[in-house]
């Protein structure tokens, strides 16, 4: 039930009308005030004219996942009224643009309806369309702070920030702050039962997004060359690495960059450059949707089989093909374990946040150089695009990137056989590679044709087949290196929750519900690919076991069953594919009702 | 599979370049192409113009994609690192890696059917782009490695091997890079080693996207009557335009001037003298050079030589501005910004 600093609210709009920027300004708000919150964009795959809603979450026990139930809608796109209205939980609150008349087909007599009329106002105190359909955003902002309790100083203090060198611009904020906000006061009781009360709870944090945090991740990995094809959700990625390259990467005096970010003709050259730059011996780069990834996979047996070092972000969105580009899913989980034809297997990590994103983007690079093969970071639009709540970055200076085992000229100049790229010296799966231009002793035909262990062209089948047993042996070994499971377990729980990434802040959740409800169950988020042993014990340890995710197919159970001893059936799928953010009741109900009827039974 | 052996000794008499390389220093692993097929030709002339240039072998990277014509990166400097990737995408690997390491001399070596099909959009880019690369077409009409079906340079009325004429009209690689504004562009013929080497040595020497569409038969699929590929329709249609020499900087001399001779001085201060033979012909002129490669073409001519050189061109770095030295020799402290710049940047993010 909703309470202080316990409820929900959202705002629904069209997009192009500026309603981003006032909401992701509410968010802020809250933040400031201390308060853990959330917020997510539903938006449509369009430029303009198209219904959007943005959903914010508040929650002094720090709870992140998508709400169940809303408290309050701002209905503000008469196109999706009836949506909206039917959105607002029983005892909750709708305010509308009161304008104009709400149709009396959609008045509801078991919930609050608060008409202000916002666009009236912005006619009587603005002057242009534009100008009053962007203010209009900011006057429901007013009378959000009062509704819900806003601090107005902390309000002001980031109008201020933001418009600090256009003050015709903030006088016209602040007027329309102070417009919404003063119609609110004199016209209902504010605030509302449900709102806001300062805490100190997020001092600590920062508010950013995923693809923010993984572009950061890049370049403080010391990545240099980039190279991506525009596609949503992960467009933001690749512009966030030049906006952190040019602060922090440009030579002042020169003006000479230490990167290389180039916009290909598509994800086929995209994949190829970074793979070209990777095998010249810089950290290199891609991200891209699974559009993407589809088109790069020939690419992707090519870094495989010759052992070249590449990173690969998929912010996954709803599949399959073009689908709902601007909706979430993790629908790539197969499609990159096993990207391309003949046998390959691929390191994939799963970032549940953009803090993980921020450091799994540095492990990638680690991994794929050690590992010499290509690596994918699998966040998705929830958490690439939306801007989260989570402890501030630390980055240890001590920290000496991984380059793998890369032979120096020196060392090659003392060699005394003749150098061979694909030799297991070691043991371990992992033969030295070389650099183009660094010692004539190095020299090597890099090639995706049959090789042997000498990288000598070879159509024979125990020379072939030595080398991808190597393969096989390497990319398992990466088992033990790669970011381990995290675990969340409860004393005397027999249900065990499986889950990844973006699901993590509803499962966990969902947990703390269940325990309250007398199901105690353990969770195992996993958290990279391959698997290693941990997970399969874990599977086996309990006697029921959820997985959850993101998809139609239960693609990660169906990993799990491929790479562990464990039988698909022992694993019960829960799945979310819809394309919005996982809530935590969706996984309680469905966690519920399975243990209910085992009992029934 | 060509059938002589190299000999294993090296005769102590063979000329050296500057680096004391003779050219067998320059070879690479024995060929398995078809004997008499063009792109061996091809492979000679390169191995030739990287020992006259003294390209010290491991300072060069072989680039090339899938067929016949991909697979000589291995026949020639094995002491460079070669990268054989994937069908029609050469361009963008080559891209990236010049990316990375921007002093390693390129050469890229495709295919009429890896440049002109599956890789027509890499190529093209790769123009635009300006990747400071050699880019050899070893153009033969045909798909060799799949057995001779018509690629996209088959003329119009050229005959397949059972007899099949071509009805779709022909991608013309010269003109494509010519209009693509390539800075550096021409075309010769694997079995004219006297004009092939001197303008791959000015295409090396070239910074930006130098285009060398060669002309090279496939003795296998299609050499035949009726073929417009064949060393003998080529010998026959064969239009030489102005041969070239190259003189390297090293070797700058203070030539008189001669009428008969145009000189282009390239960036790095080596020279290329075009010795005319037709006095209106300009290979700075970018749209005679269309119109010339054209007008011989309406009368089924292939013009050859070095058809258009554009010094003044900035490549793939100058128009990225990025770091003179290359990325891979950048120290990990110059890219990290360190924990005080995270701290700093993330009192933004609140
Ligand atoms: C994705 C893909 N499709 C098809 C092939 C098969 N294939 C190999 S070489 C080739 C054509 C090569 O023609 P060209 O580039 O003209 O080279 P040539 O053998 O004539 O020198 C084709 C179609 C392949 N290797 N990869
Ligand atoms: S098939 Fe043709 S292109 Fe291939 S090696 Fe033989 S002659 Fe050369
Ligand atoms: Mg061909």
């Amino acid at each position: 039930m909703s309470g202080v600093n316990d409820f929900a609210f959202k705002m629904a709009t069209v997009n192009g009308t500026g309603s981003a920027s006032a909401n992701g300004l509410l968010m802020q708000a809250i933040f400031r005030m201390g308060i853990p919150v959330s917020g997510k964009n539903i938006f449509p795959s369009n430029i303009q004219g198209l219904p959007t809603w943005y959903e914010i979450r508040v929650s002094r026990d720090g709870y992140t996942a998508r709400p169940e139930a809303v408290d309050l809608v701002v209905a503000l796109n008469t196109g999706t009224y009836a949506q909206d209205v039917a959105a607002v939980r029983p005892g909750g609150y709708l305010v509308y643009d009161g304008s104009w008349p709400l149709d009396g087909e959609l008045l509801r007599d078991d919930i609050t309806i608060l008409p202000v009329p916002f666009g009236q106002m912005c006619v009587e105190a603005f002057e242009g369309d534009r100008t009053r359909t962007l203010l209009r955003n900011i006057v429901y902002t007013g009378t959000l702070s009062a509704l819900l309790d806003i601090d107005m100083a902390v309000i002001e203090e980031m109008l201020k920030e933001k418009f600090a060198k256009k003050k015709s611009l903030l006088d016209a904020n602040f007027k329309a702050i102070e417009m919404g906000y003063e119609y609110a006061r004199k016209q209902f009781s504010c605030p509302l039962p449900f709102h806001l009360k300062k805490m100190d709870a997020t001092g600590g944090s920062i508010v950013i997004d995923g693809n923010t945090a993984a572009a950061l991740g890049c370049v403080y990995a010391g990545a240099t060359v980039g190279a991506w094809y525009p596609i949503t959700p992960s467009t933001s990625l690749m512009e966030a690495y030049k906006d952190f390259c040019e602060r922090f990467r440009v030579d002042r005096e020169t003006g000479e960059k230490k990167y290389a970010l180039i916009q290909a003709e598509d994800e086929l050259a995209a994949a190829g450059m970074i793979i070209g730059a990777g095998w010249a011996g810089a950290r290199s780069f891609t991200s891209t949707a699974g559009p993407g990834i589809s088109l790069m996979e020939e690419f992707i047996g090519l870094a495989y089989y010759a052992e070249v070092p590449a990173v690969f972000f998929d912010i996954q969105r709803t599949g399959p093909s073009t689908g709902m580009p601007t909706r979430t899913q993790q629908g790539d989980i197969l499609a990159t374990a096993y990207a391309s034809h003949g046998d390959t297997k691929h390191l994939c990590l799963y970032p549940s946040d953009p803090r993980e994103c921020f450091y799994m983007a540095s492990e990638a690079f680690d991994l794929a150089e050690r590992y010499q093969t290509p690596v994918f970071v699998l966040s998705d639009l929830d958490i690439g695009m939306n801007d989260w709540v989570v402890p501030r970055l630390t980055w240890d200076d001590a920290y000496v990137p991984d380059r793998g085992k890369v032979l120096s000229a020196q060392a090659l100049e003392q060699m005394t056989t003749k150098f061979s790229r694909y030799l297991d010296v070691d043991g371990d799966g992992i033969a030295a590679r070389t650099l183009p231009g660094v010692h004539p002793k190095g020299a090597y035909f890099t090639r995706g044709s049959g090789h042997d262990k000498y990288g000598t062209y070879t159509e024979d089948a125990a020379a072939y087949q030595e080398v991808v047993d190597r393969l096989a042996r390497k990319i398992n070994g990466a088992a033990r290196a790669v970011p381990a499971p995290e675990f969340h377990l409860q004393k005397g729980a027999e249900v065990g929750i499986v889950s990844i990434g973006g699901c993590h802040a509803a499962v966990l959740e969902a947990t703390h519900r269940l325990k309250a409800q007398g199901i105690p169950a353990d969770y195992m988020r996993i958290r990279a690919f391959p698997f290693d042993t941990p997970v399969e014990d874990f599977l086996r340890r309990h006697k029921t076991v959820f997985v959850v995710e993101q998809n139609r197919d239960a693609q990660l159970r169906a990993l799990l069953t491929l790479e562990t001893g464990v039988v698909r059936d022992h694993m019960i799928p829960v799945l979310d594919y819809g394309g919005l953010p996982l809530t935590a009741q969706r996984v309680v109900d469905a966690v519920v009702q399975h243990v209910h009827q085992g009992t029934a039974v | 599979m060509t059938s002589i052996l190299k000999p294993p000794v090296i005769h102590p008499s063979l000329p050296k370049n500057a680096l004391g390389l003779t050219r067998r220093d320059y070879e690479g692993a024995m060929s398995t192409l078809c004997a008499g097929c063009g792109h061996d030709s091809v492979t000679a002339a390169l191995v030739q113009a990287f020992w006259e240039l003294d390209v010290p072998p491991h300072r060069a990277a072989k680039m090339s994609g899938i067929g016949c014509s991909s697979k000589t990166t291995a026949y020639f400097m094995r002491q460079s690192h070669g990268f054989n990737g994937v069908h029609g995408r050469m361009p963008s690997l080559a891209t990236g890696a010049n990316a990375a390491n921007r002093d390693l001399v390129y050469v890229g070596v495709s295919g009429d059917g890896d440049s002109l099909s599956i890789g027509l959009g890499q190529l093209c880019h790769a123009i635009r782009r300006s990747v400071n690369l050699l880019y050899v077409l070893e153009n033969n009409g045909v798909y060799g490695l799949t057995k001779g079906q018509f690629s996209a340079s088959a003329d119009v009325g050229s005959t397949s091997k059972k007899g099949e004429a071509n009805e779709q009209p022909p991608i013309d690689p010269v003109l494509l890079a010519l209009s693509l504004g390539a800075t550096f562009v021409g075309r010769s013929f694997s079995g004219d080693k006297a004009q092939l080497v001197p303008i791959l040595k000015a295409a090396l020497r070239h910074r930006g996207f130098a285009f060398v569409d060669v002309i090279s038969p496939c003795v296998s699929f299609n050499d035949h009557v009726g073929s417009t590929k064949s060393y003998r329709y080529t010998r026959e249609h064969y239009e030489s335009l102005a041969p070239v020499d190259f003189v390297p900087v090293r070797q700058e001399i203070t030539a008189a001037q001669d009428a008969a001779v145009t000189t282009v001085r390239m960036h790095d201060g080596s020279l290329v003298r075009f010795r005319k033979t037709d006095d209106t012909y300009d290979p700075t002129d970018r749209d005679a050079a269309y119109a010339h490669v054209r007008k011989h073409q309406e009368v089924g001519e292939i013009v050859t030589g070095l058809l258009y050189i554009d010094e003044d061109a900035r490549d793939l770095h100058a128009l990225n501005h990025t770091a003179t030295t290359p990325l891979v020799d950048l120290p990990y402290a110059d890219l990290c910004p360190g924990n005080t710049a995270l701290q700093a940047l993330q009192d933004e993010y609140r």
